[in-house]
């Protein structure tokens, strides 16, 4: 009990280069009519202030399920999650929706509103937030300034290509000044053109915010574009984690030796990426 | 053509419209809070209930089984304790409520289910309460929809208002059952019919186009 305060203690002091997320023995299983499945099993993992934190694994290796457990939309069996200080698996469900709103986070298929313009899907948190009308405005302002989509501003997500929703999508998540943006898949849906500018503003607002973001992919460039630290799931363990460099050239897992190959298989054929 | 037969007409008109939009009204009061419970007490969704589901399910279906005339007979005792009385367009109005709320409540229960999931998903993940996603996810997002089935529940509550003037209600169902019917009136009966095939066609009309007027805004492309 004692150690466990002592760590919140450190984790909030918020030094630069600390801890802002902790993943301790993370469980998660899945009781189904065919059988119990394992999503996590004993995940442990930190995550550094500022970081730019991607975790890989084929399809069903349980990434989803690992960032959807860090803001609770998935519960885990056991273990803990600590995030900014706050120990995100013992909060009751009212502290849980005040956490949340300092965890952005955006989604493979963006999920906007569509009954509302670009202005009022990112003034959305900002509402529920309870900020006052003029603040929104000014914020909503500034935020898609930010994204480059001023000019979309009235524009409905009907209205928009795959990217500039996902732009929005990165707005709404950062609107509310988040700690951490979780990123569930968000290039997933796009072609690789667009993705490669969505991750590049996700670096730039990493630079320009020190915003700590952890990804999922399945996809090994965007690893390579953009994340400083890896770490590779396979049937819902990690099985290997570190920076990125060091990682990619002594890979120490069967999973991260196919991923290299096959992605430099696709290089090497120059394929019309 | 008769010389009364104008204002009659406009009298039962009178009648219908009235009995129709109280009905509406209170089927909306009684059928969206619980068209909304069933859909966020189900399974997965932000206010799982098994039980309360399961509870709300069986009452819905319950009360959608009675044929509406033993509806009107079973609730002559209620109608007498609300309004006071059990004839006229007032006390008909709390019969054509109850009928009409579990028909709306399964309408937007149909509607409010069709709002994808990773919406609702993103809004929890920003720290929404159950009512905030109520208000400002599945009902905005709905809107189109629920406005259609709206128009179903309006034209559905004048058919069951014939129904009603049958035994008392007054309107334009009781003027074509007494007169054109009872007393070979067939001016009656066509003129009540004939105004109750427009007002359909007006309700659906003007249902349709803010449908479309909703739906336009959210979909509109380029």
């Amino acid at each position: 009990m004692e150690v466990s305060s002592l760590a919140i203690f450190f984790v909030s002091a918020r030094s630069h280069g600390g801890q802002v997320i902790t993943i301790d023995s993370l469980n998660k299983q899945y009781h189904t009519p065919r059988g119990t499945y394992h999503a996590l099993r004993d995940v442990t993992l930190q995550v550094e202030k500022g970081d730019i934190f991607g975790i890989i694994g084929l399809s069903g290796a349980g990434k989803s399920t690992l960032i959807r457990c860090l803001n609770r939309l998935e519960e885990p069996d056991s273990g803990s999650i600590v995030i900014d200080g706050r120990e995100i698996t013992g909060l009751a469900t009212h502290e849980l929706r005040e956490a949340r709103k300092k965890i952005g986070m955006i989604f493979q298929h963006f999920n906007l509103l569509d009954s509302r313009t670009v202005q009022g899907n990112v003034a959305f948190p900002l509402e529920l937030a309870g900020w006052p009308r003029k603040e929104i405005a000014q914020r909503v302002a500034e935020i898609l300034d930010l994204v480059g989509l001023s000019d979309k501003a009235g524009s409905y997500p009907a209205q928009l290509s795959g990217g500039q929703k996902q732009r929005v999508g990165i707005a709404r998540a950062l609107a509310n000044h988040p700690e951490v943006l979780l990123s569930d898949e968000a290039t997933s849906a796009l072609d690789p053109q667009t993705t490669r500018s969505i991750l590049e503003l996700l670096a730039d607002i990493n630079r320009k915010l020190g915003l700590t973001i952890v990804l999922i992919t399945h996809e090994m460039s965007v690893i390579r574009q953009i994340c400083g630290k890896v770490a590779v799931l396979d049937r819902g363990e990690i099985v290997e984690s570190g920076p990125v460099d060091a990682v990619f050239s002594a890979p120490s897992s069967a999973t991260m030796r196919l991923f290299l190959e096959h992605s430099t298989l696709l290089q090497g054929s120059g394929a019309g990426i | 053509m008769n010389e009364d037969l104008i204002p009659m007409l406009l009298t039962g008109f009178g009648e219908t419209l009235y009995m129709v939009v109280l009905s509406t009204v209170a089927a909306v009061l009684l059928g969206l809070p619980l068209g909304v419970l069933v859909v966020i007490s189900s399974t997965g969704h932000v206010m799982e209930s098994p039980r309360l589901n399961r509870v709300l399910g069986v009452v819905i279906n319950i009360t959608r089984s009675f044929p509406f005339i033993i509806m009107i007979v079973l609730l002559l005792p209620l109608s007498r304790f609300l309004v006071g009385t059990t004839l006229g367009a007032t006390a008909a109005a709390v019969p054509l409520s109850i009928a009409a709320a579990p028909f709306l409540a399964r309408i937007i229960e149909n509607s409010l289910k069709e709002v994808d999931r990773g919406k609702v998903e993103a809004a929890l993940a920003m720290g929404a309460t159950p009512l905030q996603i109520v208000r400002k996810v599945l009902i905005p997002e709905a809107l189109s929809s629920l406005v259609l089935g709206l128009t179903l529940a309006v034209i559905t509550i004048t058919g069951f208002t014939a129904t009603a003037g049958a035994i008392g209600a007054g309107g334009l169902g009781s003027l074509a059952i007494r007169y054109g019917y009872m007393r070979y009136r067939e001016d009656v009966m066509f003129a009540t019919v004939l105004i109750l095939v427009v007002f359909v066609q007006g309700v659906q009309w003007s249902g349709d186009k803010l449908a479309r007027r909703i739906n336009r805004n959210q979909h509109r492309l380029g």
